[in-house]
């Protein structure tokens, strides 16, 4: 397939068959990474910027490792070290970074719409690697990735997203992607940790985790931060991990092997019960993995669009 | 008629041709073009096509100076009004300093009658609270004194309802009416747009109607309470102009404006995280628009006005998050508004009624009615004349509108203030 996309600003640009190319081109780079030697030649003499304008460790390393294990020259600018910090603007800070000619950008950025930002002012490929609570593209496929190495397709399954729905860009990419892939999706949160105008997502919507689990292929629980309880969302960790922390309770009700994601950094016991988080059911480090093998896919479409052209 | 100085021939005027005599800066007789009156004047213009309007009011600009005058100063704020249309100007007063002493009130009236001696007119809108920060009451007898027209904290909502309410006391003691931001801010905070569907797509921060409805409501009560007036600035949403329409027939003493952008845009602006869509209160549904225009039609809505909030292109050209709001509107206003009576979405009068009469009536202002000894504020407007939004045909500094690049129906051709042509 000749990949037409310059930039990844979310799921919603790319259809089922592109999508299913980048999972099958993952699953190529994935071999590559458990050889001896997990470096190959493929983008020698190209480089990414890896513009992180927000705190991340597990999305960035990722992106830096799949660089380097292309051959890539990867080079890691964060807002404290950037101009940014002394005031410039996105714009100008595009600009200064074009001027060093790369040949992409990760962006990592806590407004939503950076990354649109940033395509409209670059000639490079620009990809999203979170932008506020918009877009997680690159989480959405590897989700989508690790699913599918499990199951061979998704078509057909129940994926329910558990927790703070509302500020969540993990979660808005992935109903996108799991829909266009075939599943069908759930989410269940406390009210307050719901998006406005959620009923009209493609998506059953639970406050009730009980029936929301119920028959569920798989639970994605989601990050929840602590500023929800200080903004009044959220009486307190104890009563949130009560009612919507999962456990083994809960996946009793789920389907026989359903699995158990999160994206990353954990809460023990608070997103997810602890046991559970390390039990054969949970996916998390196998979602680490499928990272680096889906960031090399993106990196390398992305990189040899031209060439391809 | 042997003083008359302009006959305006041929013009159009409640669907009569008229000719309009001016004498001494006043309006000396509306007459039917038929009727060929002899009349000698050192002027004369031929309006065979033009619609004779009265000039416009704008109850709510923001003209930037003192303190941003990259923005906009008051010439070329002022530039773009007589452009647009507008022979009086309300300028709110969230300047640097802010507009809540009357040194800054007298400098915006020299600096305004310097740039712009026969008008159009400034008339300043002082603060409500020192600095705008609604704790202590801002100096009102003075600032009325030195030329304010009314009271308002715009730009930043009141939050504390007691002191709200000693607010409109004591402006109306002088004489003034209280113009409110009607947003309950605990609700809106950060947001730059409206809650609904979008925002939850976008994943923006976002404020509710009912921020602003509730704030309405509140207003509402007071008015009806102390029976004293309230002027509710900006409204945006059905739920406002259900309360609005409700204190109405009960009789409370509160009258309401709206802006061109809520009769025509919608929340689906902000897509693509458009900064010049972000304004606030923020463009809503399809549905508030339509309620926007009922209530203009039936008189809910008493106001138009622009809420003029230019801002420089650098401070747009940023993340969504860190857009300032606003709309620069004096150069589109009358266009926008046109265009609904086009589209038979209003009449004429209901432009006429809301740009001119009821802003005048509202604040006091010298109103021009067509009568014998009116001001003759008028302009002439050519409904057919098609131009391009674009940086170069505004006026204003600011060229923050989400109309840039769209085609617009309807100009001034000419705009007479006291007699004398401004534009």
């Amino acid at each position: 397939m000749q990949w037409r996309h310059k930039d990844l600003l979310d799921v919603s640009q790319l259809s089922a068959d592109e999508a299913r190319h980048v999972l099958d081109t993952a699953r190529y780079f994935r071999e590559i990474n458990s050889r001896p030697v997990k470096k190959v030649p493929t983008l020698k003499g190209r480089s990414v910027v890896l513009f992180f304008a927000e705190p991340s460790t597990r999305t960035k390393t990722s992106f830096d490792v799949a660089g380097k294990r292309l051959s890539a020259d990867t080079f890691s600018l964060a807002k404290s070290g950037s101009s940014l910090s002394k005031g410039e603007s996105l714009k100008d800070t595009a600009l200064t970074l074009q001027a060093m000619n790369p040949d992409a950008i990760v962006l990592r950025h806590s407004a939503g719409g950076a990354a649109q930002f940033m395509a409209e002012r670059l000639e490079c490929s620009v990809i999203n690697a979170g932008d506020g609570r918009h877009a997680h593209p690159t989480q959405a496929l590897l989700d989508a990735f690790t699913l599918t190495e499990r199951w061979g397709a998704l078509k057909g399954r129940t994926v329910l997203i558990l927790g703070d729905i509302a500020h969540s860009r993990v979660a808005r990419s992935n109903v996108l992607l799991l829909n266009l892939l075939g599943a069908r999706v759930r989410l269940c949160g406390p009210r307050t940790l719901l998006p406005p105008g959620v009923d009209t997502w493609e998506a059953e919507v639970f406050s009730d985790l009980g029936k929301a689990v119920r028959g569920a292929d798989a639970v994605m629980c989601l990050r929840l931060q602590l500023e929800r309880m200080q903004a009044g969302l959220l009486p307190d960790l104890r009563e949130y991990s009560r009612t919507f922390g999962l456990g083994e309770g809960h996946m009793a009700q789920a389907a026989p092997d359903a699995l158990v994601l999160h994206p990353g950094p954990i809460n023990r016991g608070v997103e997810i019960a602890s046991d559970l988080a390390d039990s054969g059911r949970s996916m998390i480090l196998d979602q680490v993995a499928s990272g680096v093998a889906v960031r090399m896919a993106l990196l390398f479409l992305y990189m040899t669009r031209k060439s391809a052209e | 008629m042997s003083s008359v100085s302009l006959v305006v021939r041929n013009a159009v005027w409640k669907k009569k041709k008229v000719d309009l005599l001016v004498a001494r800066g006043r309006v000396a007789a509306l007459i039917p073009s038929a009727r060929k009156t002899r009349v000698e004047a050192a002027q004369e213009v031929d309006a065979s096509g033009l619609l004779l309007l009265p000039s416009l009011t704008d109850c709510h600009t923001h003209l930037r100076e003192p303190g941003f005058e990259y923005k906009e100063d008051i010439a070329s704020g002022l530039d773009a009004a007589a452009h647009g249309g507008f022979g009086n100007v309300l300028c709110m007063a969230n300047t640097d300093p802010v507009n809540d002493n009357a040194t800054v009130t007298e400098r915006m009236l020299d600096r305004a009658r310097a740039a712009w001696p026969h008008g159009p007119r400034l008339y300043p809108i002082g603060a409500l609270s020192r600095g705008l920060k609604a704790e202590e009451l801002a100096p009102m007898a003075e600032l009325a004194g030195a030329g304010c027209v009314a009271f308002s904290n715009d730009g930043l909502p009141v939050p504390r309802a007691e002191f709200f309410r000693r607010a409109m006391e004591y402006a109306w003691d002088q004489g003034k009416v209280v113009i409110d931001h009607c947003e309950e801010p605990s609700m809106a905070r950060g947001a730059g747009m409206n809650e609904g569907v979008v925002s939850g797509r976008l994943g923006l921060p976002a404020q509710p109607d009912v921020a602003e409805a509730a704030q309405v409501a509140r207003d509402i009560l007071l008015a009806d309470y102390l029976k004293i007036p309230i002027h509710l600035a900006h409204i945006s949403c059905r739920r406002s102009v259900e309360l609005i329409a409700w204190a109405k027939e009960r009789g409370v003493p509160v009258t309401a404006e709206t802006c061109p952008h809520y009769l025509t845009l919608t929340e689906e602006r902000v897509e693509g995280y458009d900064t010049a869509a972000k304004v606030n209160p923020p463009l809503r549904t399809r549905d508030d628009v339509e309620a926007m225009l009922q209530a203009l039609r039936t008189g809910v809505i008493d106001i138009l006005a622009t809420d003029h909030a230019p801002h420089a292109a650098h401070e747009k050209e940023v993340e969504f998050d860190l857009a300032p709001c606003g709309i620069s509107g004096l150069d589109t206003a009358l266009s926008v508004t046109w265009g609904l009576v086009e589209k038979k979405l209003l009449a004429l009068d209901d432009l006429v009624r809301a740009w001119s009469e009821a802003p005048c009536r509202v604040f006091g202002l010298p109103e021009n009615r067509f009568q014998a000894g009116d001001p003759a504020d008028f302009l002439l407007f050519d409904p057919t004349a098609a131009w391009e939004v674009t940086p170069e045909a505004m006026r204003s500094k600011g060229k923050n509108t989400p109309l840039l690049g769209t085609r617009l129906r309807g100009r001034v051709a000419a705009h007479f203030l006291g007699g004398k042509k401004v534009v």
